[in-house]
């Protein structure tokens, strides 16, 4: 069977599965009105769900996901030990009721700092992800759609990708960690410069993608149907260009995530990140690899948190792919 | 071809001149000092005699005119000059380095063996392992075999090396204290058992990066396998008799290495660069390092000249990769 048969049994499976719902019983007779024929009007992004749930992994990876956010979102109101509290005497404690992951140390709960340290690691993983993601659909959209920036954005594009992005990345933290924590506090300057240099440099392979596929849909029937009646470019763009460039922009997104809290515990692991009071689980773990011939539990904590979050994520981002994209299912 | 690769190099000269301005100006916009860590008992006059010395005191687009004729002049010289043993470069200053004083290519020069080695070994084993595992689970497609190689190469691509390297620290170095945690550099290998120091102390790193490379790789060979299985040309080759083997290992394989042979060129330059954080675990003393010292020490000609040869590469290994794509397909043409 060729991938064209393929598809298009696929094609008619999802019809007859649509249908078979509300229309079993009139089978025999077309609808009076076809545009509600289904019941419940088609939407792209049901769907996509219903897609999305047959692929078992990621609906595995969702959940832990989920399990994931809500231990550190909801966490910290059941445990709600400080982080930041020192107790000197309780220093290097094991696993007891007490301190159910054991200390630091300097006596600070683990678990209490692996909530606070997954609520900074994934809130950067999803602001860089937004900032590379405006970029990078921005400059894919105008590119694509505007034949004149075409080749400046593209040539822009190329050389950001010729950049050398982890000693560029480390550079600009060392050097602007001082001056941006003095203004905006420790905490907050070093997010924002964190984040700000992995959205900066992470945003390429959207922009390539959006590009390539916002120049495909320039061709079709219906953004001509538009231009003729005399759509203005703006609205081109947000009612017609960017819905229908969105499944590629999500799969990317979601994909953004992974690469970002990869990047910001890098960096974090390499003493660039945020300052020890602020602990993410990059920074989580490098405090720990002194000690880790000793207590191995706290380097293997939050590199598991990582790797997990980070896994569900791919997951998640290959689970949508194939939902979006019916051509690519199974590869 | 050779238009095309022409053209190609001529368009790089603007981008690498732009990339080294980019490097050069961030650097220039950085409030850290090479002189920060100079005492205080230092008398200003003196202060800013080492400032001129360390060739600060100009305006800033003559140190970066400096610094490119340095590296596009001076130090191909000097090479020439050790190779052949002209005298070309004579009284002419070459690329110094602020901590050590001595120039930066001698220094890089000694750091490039350990990350060509580790590096390079564990691209090597990285393709090996990921090929075979992605031309098997594209044969058999959904099989369990897949389905576990898919998996664990979605777990190896989601673990950053920091983490693998230091859980195979804990596990191989100290708990059964199969392989040495760190990786000495000064050891020379001269007998049997020295070299097989040598390979244990090199297990661990290798392995790591082995793993996370091979991960990436096995994905996309699947893909790219299966684009190719489900084409025409091998339900003709099956159809004309051919042994499964020689469809699968010699048409399919092929034509499917074509794109993995460029996204392994693509990826050189990246492993380079990723591999600083490798080397960092098992403080393997190579260029990673050696930037991240550089660095922290505000060493402004080390960090400039490493990012720069970073970026070169990137090129570099782009063009091959695009070079490779049309030798290797013959429907791809650039001219």
């Amino acid at each position: 069977m060729t991938d064209t048969d393929r598809q298009q049994e696929l094609n008619r499976q999802e019809l007859t599965d649509g249908a078979a719902g509300a229309a079993a019983a009139t089978a025999a007779l077309p609808p009076d009105q076809p545009q509600i024929a289904g019941g419940e009007t088609r939407n792209q992004w049901r769907d996509v769900w219903r897609q999305f749930r047959s692929h078992r992994g990621a609906m595995v990876a969702l959940i832990l996901f989920i399990g994931v956010l809500l231990f550190v979102l909801a966490g910290p109101l059941i445990w709600t030990l400080d982080p930041t509290y020192v107790d000197i005497r309780a220093r290097n404690t094991g696993f007891t009721s007490v301190h159910p992951l054991g200390t630091d140390q300097l006596g600070r709960d683990m678990l209490a700092r692996l909530m606070a340290g997954g609520r900074v690691s994934i809130s950067v993983g999803l602001t860089a992800m937004l900032i590379a993601i405006f970029l990078g659909s921005t400059i894919g959209v105008l590119s694509g759609y505007f034949r004149r920036l075409d080749a400046p954005l593209m040539r822009v594009t190329e050389l950001f990708l010729a950049l050398p992005l982890l000693p560029l990345l480390l550079l600009m933290v060392t050097l602007f960690r001082e001056p941006l924590s003095q203004s905006f506090g420790p905490a907050m300057g070093i997010f924002l410069l964190i984040v700000s240099a992995i959205g900066a440099t992470s945003w390429m392979q959207a922009a390539r993608i959006v590009r390539g596929d916002v120049l495909g849909l320039k061709e079709r029937e219906f953004i001509l149907a538009a231009k003729s009646i005399g759509t203005p470019p703006r609205r081109m763009i947000l009612r017609h260009i960017l819905p229908n460039v969105m499944s590629p922009i999500m799969v990317a997104a979601t994909l953004g995530i992974a690469t970002a809290i990869i990047t910001e515990s890098a960096l974090s692991f390499l003493g660039l990140g945020f300052p020890p009071d602020f602990p993410t689980w990059g920074r989580l773990l490098y405090d720990a690899v002194d000690q880790m011939v000793l207590y191995p539990s706290r380097v293997i904590l939050p590199g598991v948190f990582i790797s997990l979050t980070v896994l569900c994520v791919n997951y998640i981002g290959d689970g949508l792919r194939d939902a979006m994209d019916p051509r690519i299912r199974g590869r | 071809m050779l238009n095309f690769t022409m053209r190609r190099l001529l368009l790089a000269i603007p981008t690498l001149l732009f990339i080294s301005l980019v490097i050069f100006l961030l650097l220039e916009a950085s409030p850290g000092d090479p002189l920060g860590d100079v005492p205080l008992t230092v008398p200003p006059e003196v202060k800013e005699k080492m400032r001129e010395a360390l060739g600060l005191g100009q305006a800033w687009y003559i140190r970066y005119m400096l610094w490119l004729k340095q590296f596009f002049w001076v130090e191909p010289l000097h090479w020439t000059d050790k190779l052949l043993g002209t005298y070309f470069s004579d009284g002419m200053q070459r690329i110094i380095s602020f901590q050590s004083r001595s120039p930066v290519f001698d220094v890089i020069a000694q750091r490039v063996p350990q990350t060509l080695i580790v590096v390079g070994m564990s691209y090597i084993v990285g393709v090996m392992i990921a090929i075979p595992i992605g031309i098997l689970s594209a044969y058999k497609q959904y099989s369990w075999f897949d389905q576990v190689g898919t998996f664990v190469s979605m777990v190896g691509f989601s673990m950053p090396t920091f983490f693998t390297g230091v859980v195979f620290i804990i596990i191989f170095g100290v708990k059964l204290q199969w392989f040495p945690s760190v990786y000495d550099t000064t050891h020379v290998v001269t007998d049997w058992s020295s070299f097989w120091v040598q390979v244990r102390q090199m297990i661990m790193p290798v392995t790591v990066l082995a793993l996370y490379n091979a991960a990436q790789i096995s994905r996309f060979m699947r893909a790219s396998m299966l684009d190719n299985l489900g084409q025409d040309y091998v339900r003709t080759a099956r159809a004309k008799g051919l042994g499964e083997r020689k469809v699968v290992l010699k048409h399919v394989l092929r034509n499917s290495l074509i794109p993995v042979v460029t996204v392994i060129a693509l990826g050189l330059p990246t492993v380079f660069g990723g591999a600083i954080i490798t080397e960092q675990v098992f403080k393997v003393n190579g260029l990673g390092q050696l930037l991240i010292s550089a660095i922290h020490a505000n060493d402004i000609p080390m960090v400039l000249t490493l990012t720069f040869i970073f970026a070169i590469l990137i090129i570099v290994f782009t063009l091959i990769a695009d070079i490779l794509y049309g030798v290797l397909d013959p429907r791809i043409r650039y001219d």
